[in-house]
This record gives structure tokens, sequence and C-alpha cells, in this order.
């Protein structure tokens, strides 16, 4: 049997020292340790998207990182992307104008992913939002509101 | 059923010489854990037996590409990602590039590594009929010492390697050459993220008409991914008119076997290889 262990991160700004099994998942953590339950679970093993969160900028799938894997790391989930309480990230406003959630499983992956896209590339082509949101599907397949939400974030710049 | 989560151990080494000595503990009772996208899947999925792991994710002495004047060296822990944005990659191993930008979606990129992708053993990984066809070499590094093999004696038998216990896959050398016909093809259900029911990597150089040089490697066809060097050698010093090709396939099609299973069939596979052989070959003779 493992021991709990010490991890020092810092989540969405914040120093955060989480105290787990170092094979739990990183996505069991978020939400069940630190209530940031925005991040999903969809299929739990990588296909999906749902869980996507951001690990020092990176776009990763928090289903299959180890919370162990995360010491010293800086770490974004969809809590933590809105300019204020009252301002919201250009990405999200552009999903509601756009009417780019449905039933919202796959959105804040979505939202996710998009924001890591648009950190590469600020005036991404069709091909490429396509592109950069392959690792996320949507259940309700609205996939067409979401690229031209994505669309709209871009304009918005 | 999902795993025991409490019952996994994961030890995170801060140096490579700590963690060699961590996997040498209990006559492999430890194993390497990297970017963790395949056995994060598998202890989802409660199929993940092996209960001890050394997690190598911060290792240093694992990470960066390294170029010299007739090698690119890659870490074990080099990711995907990290494969798509090097230039010397992309100029000179490009079929590597493309099976990395073909495994998985950015995510999934962002954290598996090219070693997992070799050590995991799947048939149908992506990276290794590239790698097979480049004549890559693997470093292998344990307490005990270094060694290296060439990567087309690596696998076995299914997930069967040449790696002892307590040794760990270190780097990846790519010898460097640049005259060459390259020809990647994977072929899976959709274009993205899908998992290949054949995936064929070709390497070849002409001169004065005639065969001077092929690889020709192939996943998902075979229970190991396979260099065909049977082929390779029935297309050795021909010209590639139409009766070398026809041989080709037909040397080709008794050296592969695939198989019937989830994602593809037999005959299938078989069809799509011959077509990619000659695909490939018509291709480089038009070049």
């Amino acid at each position: 049997m493992a021991e709990k262990i010490d991890i020092n991160s810092t989540i969405n700004g914040q120093a955060r020292t989480l105290h787990a099994f170092p094979m739990e998942r990183l996505l069991d953590v978020l939400r069940e340790q630190l209530s940031l339950t925005g991040t999903k679970e969809g299929c739990g093993e990588g296909e999906c998207g749902a869980c996507s969160v951001l690990i020092d900028g990176q776009l990763v799938n928090s289903c299959l990182v180890p919370v162990a894997q995360v010491a010293g790391c800086s770490i974004k989930t969809i809590e933590g992307i809105a300019i204020s309480d009252d301002q919201l990230h250009k990405v999200q406003q552009a999903f509601i104008e756009c009417g780019g959630a449905q039933c919202g499983i796959c959105t804040p992956g979505m939202v996710i992913a998009a924001l890591s896209l648009l950190e590469k590339n600020s005036r991404p082509s069709e091909a490429d939002i396509r592109e950069g949101l392959a690792g996320n599907l949507c259940r309700c397949t609205g996939y067409m509101k979401i690229f031209e939400s994505v669309v709209r974030a871009v304009r918005s710049v | 059923m999902r795993a025991y989560v409490p019952s996994y151990q994961l030890v995170s080494p801060p140096t490579l010489s700590e963690a060699l000595e961590a996997l040498s503990q209990n006559d492999g009772a430890w194993k390497p854990f990297a970017g963790g996208t395949d056995l994060m899947v598998l202890l989802e999925a409660g199929k993940l037996p092996q209960k001890n792991y050394v997690n190598l994710w911060n290792l240093k002495e694992l990470r960066g590409i390294e170029v010299s004047d007739d090698t690119v060296t890659l870490g074990a822990l080099t990711t995907y990602t990290e494969v798509q944005n090097h230039a010397v990659l992309q100029k000179e191993f490009p079929m590597l590039v493309q099976a990395a930008k073909e495994t998985g979606g950015i995510a999934i990129q962002n954290r598996g590594t090219l070693g997992g992708n070799i050590v995991n053993a799947s048939p149908a990984a992506d990276s290794p009929p590239a790698l097979l066809a480049y004549d890559a070499e693997l470093e292998l590094i344990s307490k005990q010492g270094e060694r290296r093999i060439p990567y087309s004696r690596f696998h076995n038998a299914y997930k069967q390697m040449d790696l002892r216990a307590g040794e760990l896959l270190r780097a990846i050398r790519l010898p460097r050459r640049s005259d060459r016909f390259d020809y990647y093809r994977k072929v899976g259900t959709r274009k993205a993220q899908a998992i290949s029911k054949v995936c064929f990597a070709g390497v070849i150089r002409i001169v004065d008409g005639k065969v001077a040089h092929i690889r020709i490697a192939l996943g998902s066809v075979a229970p190991i991914p396979i260099r065909c060097e049977k082929t390779e050698s029935s297309l050795h010093n021909q010209p590639l008119n139409s009766e070398a090709i026809k041989l080709g396939a037909s040397t080709m099609s008794s050296e592969i076997v695939p198989i019937d299973d989830i994602r593809s069939t037999r005959d299938y596979r078989l069809r799509v290889s011959l077509n990619l052989l000659q695909d490939f070959l018509a291709r480089a003779s038009t070049s």
C-alpha cells in the first residue's frame, strides 16, 4: 500500500499543498479535494478531452496524469480562466454568444483547448481550429457552433 | 472496474542514478512510469496488475534532443509535441514528425513520450515503423552500465523485448542522411485520433535506376512492429519496374502476419499493406 504524499502545486494562481495517494488522477484530486468540479470526466481514457487542463501552459488530459507528477507545476483549470468575477475570458464569452455550449459536459475542455490553441496561434485558420480541438469530443455533436465560437473569439482579439 | 488507487506506488527519484537504483530493487518489482498516456488508461480500467512504479517524468537525463554531425539523439522522454517542433527532425526525419502528429490529440502529444511508445511495445504504435525505417538505435541503461542495440532487434514477440530487469531506455539515436525518399502512411478508421489498422513507413534511395538502399517497416500487421527485411532484400539492387514491384508484394504477403481483431480484419490489412507498398515504390520511382 502507498502512503499519501504532499504535493505542492500552484492551482489557478494560488499555491496549494495537495495530500493524496501518488497515483490518484489529477482529475479526481481537482474535483474531490479542491471542489474544482468544472473539470469533467468523460471517457476516462484520454479520448474525449472533457478533463482538459493546462499544466505549465500545456494542454493535458487530467484523467491521465497521476497527481505525483504535478509537484512543482502550475495548473490552470476552467475556474481560473475568467478575467475577474465580473468578466469572462473572451473565449468563454464567445461560447455564450454563439451557442457553443449545449449540455455543457465538453465545454470546459473545449474552452481550455481553444485557449491553448490561441496562445500558440493567435490567428488560427478554420483547419487549425478543427485540429486544435480534435482531441475534444462533443456528445451533443454541436461542433459547428463550437468552431464558430472560437472564430468569434479570434475576431474579438 | 476501477483500480484501487492506494495500492499503487509511484515514487519520484530526483536523479537518473536514483531511478536506476529503485528499478534494480526486488528483481523487477518496480517498473518505469513516463507520460502515463497508456498506463493510466489501464489503471482506470482496472487492468494494471503491476503495482510499483518509478516516476521518470522529471528526469532531465532522459529529456532533450541533441544533434551532432552524424546523429540525432532523442531522450526517451521526448514528447510527440517536441518531436513535431524540432527543426532538424522536420527536415530530415519527416516520417517521425508525421507519426507524432497522427498519434492522439494535442493533449496526448504533450504528454506521451517516444520512449514510452517503444517500451509499451504495442504492435499498433505509430512511431516504431518510422524508427525502424530510419535504422534507429536504442541506448539502454541500468545500474550495471550502458549498451546500445539496433531497434530492429529490440522487439522479440508480442509485448516482449530485449530489455533486462532494472534496465531503462535512455535515448533513441537516429543516423542522419538526407539523400532518400520517405513514405509514411497511417490508415485508421478516421483521420484524427484513430488507432492504426495499418501503419507503413518506407525509406528508399535509388542510384542509377536501381534500389541502393531500402527500408520497409509496418505497424499492426504482426505481433510486433515489424521491419520487412525479406521484402527489402527482394527489391535491393533491382530497377523499380512492375516485375520488381510484383515480387516485392508477393514477398511481403508472406512476411507480414496480420490478424482479425476489433480494429480491422486480416484481409483488409493485407490488401492495404500491399497497396501501400506499391504506392510507395511507384512514387519513389517517379520522385
